[in-house]
């Protein structure tokens, strides 16, 4: 287990909550967006970008930063949030996302944002671009490492599992999958839509190291991307079981928030939950 | 430049998997991703000099794309290799997304076009991939002439900043181009002079022009051949200048009339010089099995019917 102090997790709960109450906002002022799923991977996102990954807001493409590739498009809120927080760009331009001349786009595009890496929208891309990403990384000999968000509703796409098999041809050891396994796809909960269990299996039997965690418990999760970082000559996944619309009571779970931006008063509520404690 | 034949009849790729190997010597941030068919498009020789640069996928055409586009994003030139109906349909919106609207350094290179592919049949003939990879933003389109012009395609889009598409024949074609032969993205070149009808032809079908050119000077009809190894950029002044001075244009492509050169061409001429067009190309319909010059026999690719429109545009001008 990750020796991590109880002021650095509060920290990064802290910022968690800074980060959800962003989401909600940029949804909530464009009327569109996904919260949902970008507040399920929010303590996924917030690990990553406060405690591990090694990234330069200074100097956004760094060649030796560690590279952070979102396959689940939609949750770009979280992203841009993230990177607001880390310096990238200034936080008041999270309220342009999905406006018209934003460089926060609806899904994310590269070149505009400071700090996106990979363009994404339609799914299940984002694992054979990492799988590009650490490729190269290990044919230049460098120590950055790829870490790869997806969705469990990209599962779906034959696409995820023609890179599962080809990150563990190659035994991608430097790159790091992560599933935000919120169990709700667009249209419903995922073993209604196209059952995905026994998942760890799955990933298993493409020869992947695959660890199953809380993905709200930053303890599991630093000790996971610790574990990941330790394993040599096969990819690890970590499959995050999270809840959709987390740290909104209303919004837990709840389908309707995969794709749906909060009323007024929705908004009140959510903020109110989401209080930051100083 | 050899005007007229009788031509040597070459393999576009086998210039291509030389050119690759030079390129990979010059160069070491080139690297190829394959889809199972590197033995056949060649690319595994360039594999056997530099085995730790060639990335074998499998047939996983989409994966194939994506991982290229890492690659590229990390600074290396990533060729992508396989047929044209692999390489452009199968794979049509992972390009849009982790290439074109990327704007990576991936080029694709695809042999097996048109129906000169012969025997494989309809589901292997692509003859609609200029047109997909045309209406992409950013994404430029070669389509080499013979041999040397692939090889050229080559350097010239590991030169190219942003992702590049070429597409090239399985039959071997007729050598028109030399080495020597000076090569630039965009840039149509004049292969033979003439006043009265401009014959653009790309890929095999250029050959085709040139021996067009040749019947119609028996019948007293001088025609200007262009070769449009570039189709995206569009060299649109060529075409301009062209239409101005010989005031009537025959396409010729070994892809669908729907969306390809000529329509290309077309909208070109008609916004800003209108002169007569006429389309040899294929009809929008499938392909089949057998030989490929029975093929373009059969779907009318050939210099007779080069022949045919040109003297059709003559005549509307006529009249």
């Amino acid at each position: 287990m990750a020796n991590i102090s109880e002021e650095t997790i509060a920290a990064l709960k802290r910022k968690a909550t800074i980060l959800r109450r962003h989401i909600v906002r940029m949804t909530h002022n464009v009327q569109s967006g996904h919260p949902g799923g970008s507040m399920s991977a929010c303590d996924l996102v917030t690990a990553l970008y406060f405690h591990v990954l090694r990234v330069d807001p200074k100097n956004p493409t760094w060649p030796d930063r560690d590279r952070f590739v979102l396959s689940k498009g939609h949750a770009c809120p979280v992203w841009y949030a993230a990177l607001a927080e880390r310096g990238f760009f200034p936080v008041d331009e999270l309220m342009t996302f999905r406006k018209l001349n934003s460089r926060l786009q609806g899904h994310p595009e590269v070149g505009t944002t400071p700090g996106v890496e990979n363009a994404a929208g339609a799914e299940g891309q984002g694992l054979s671009f990492s799988v590009g990403l650490s490729l190269a990384a290990r044919m230049d000999h460098t120590a950055w490492r790829v870490y790869c968000l997806m969705g469990d509703g990209e599962q779906d796409v034959g696409q995820t599992w023609e890179a599962a098999m080809a990150a563990a041809k190659y035994g991608l050891d430097n790159l790091t999958a992560i599933i935000d396994r919120n169990g709700i796809q667009q249209e419903g909960r995922t073993e209604d839509i196209m059952p995905l269990e026994p998942l760890q299996n799955k990933w298993e039997a493409f020869n992947w190291h695959v660890l199953t965690i809380d993905g709200h418990d930053f303890r599991q999760i630093l000790a996971a991307i610790e574990e990941a970082q330790r394993t040599k000559g096969r990819p690890t996944v970590i499959i995050a079981r999270t809840v959709k619309g987390k740290g909104v009571s209303f919004m837990e779970n709840k389908i309707k928030y995969h794709g749906a931006a909060t009323t007024d008063e929705e908004l009140h509520m959510a903020l109110s939950e989401l209080e930051v404690h100083s | 430049m050899t005007s007229s034949g009788p031509w040597k009849m070459e393999s576009q790729r086998a210039y291509f998997a030389k050119a690759l190997i030079e390129l990979g010597r010059r160069n070491p941030d080139v690297v190829v991703v394959g889809a199972d068919t590197t033995e056949s498009i060649k690319t595994i020789d360039f594999g056997k000099v530099f085995p730790e640069r060639l990335f074998q996928l499998g047939i996983a055409e989409p994966n194939m794309i994506s991982v290229a586009a890492g690659l590229a994003a990390a600074g290396k030139i990533a060729f992508a290799a396989t047929y044209s109906v692999f390489g452009s349909a199968h794979t049509y919106n992972i390009i849009r997304q982790n290439v074109a609207y990327t704007n990576l350094n991936v080029k694709i290179f695809c042999s097996h076009a048109g129906l000169s592919v012969g025997p494989d049949g309809a589901t292997h003939q692509m003859n609609e991939d200029i047109g997909i990879m045309r209406g992409l933003p950013r994404m430029t389109v070669l389509v080499p002439a013979d041999g040397p012009q692939t090889a050229k395609c080559v350097d010239a889009a590991a030169a190219w900043a942003g992702p590049v598409y070429c597409r090239f024949s399985r039959t071997n074609v007729p050598t028109l181009t030399t080495m020597d032969d000076d090569f630039e993205i965009g840039r149509a070149t004049v292969l033979r002079d003439g006043s009265d009808v401009t014959l653009v032809g790309c890929g095999l079908m250029v050959s085709r022009c040139l021996q067009a050119a040749e019947i119609l000077g028996k019948e007293g009809v001088d025609a200007q051949v262009l070769n449009l190894a570039t189709v995206k950029p569009l060299d649109e002044a060529a075409i301009l200048k062209a239409a101005r001075e010989t005031g009537a244009i025959v396409t010729a492509e070994e892809h669908t009339i729907v969306h390809g050169i000529g329509a290309a061409i077309a909208s070109v001429v008609v916004r800003d010089r209108p002169v007569p067009v006429g389309y040899v190309g294929v009809q929008d319909v499938f392909g089949e099995s057998g030989e490929a010059d029975e093929l373009l026999q059969k779907y009318g690719l050939t210099a007779e019917k080069i022949v045919e429109q040109a003297q059709d545009v003559l005549k509307r001008i006529a009249n």
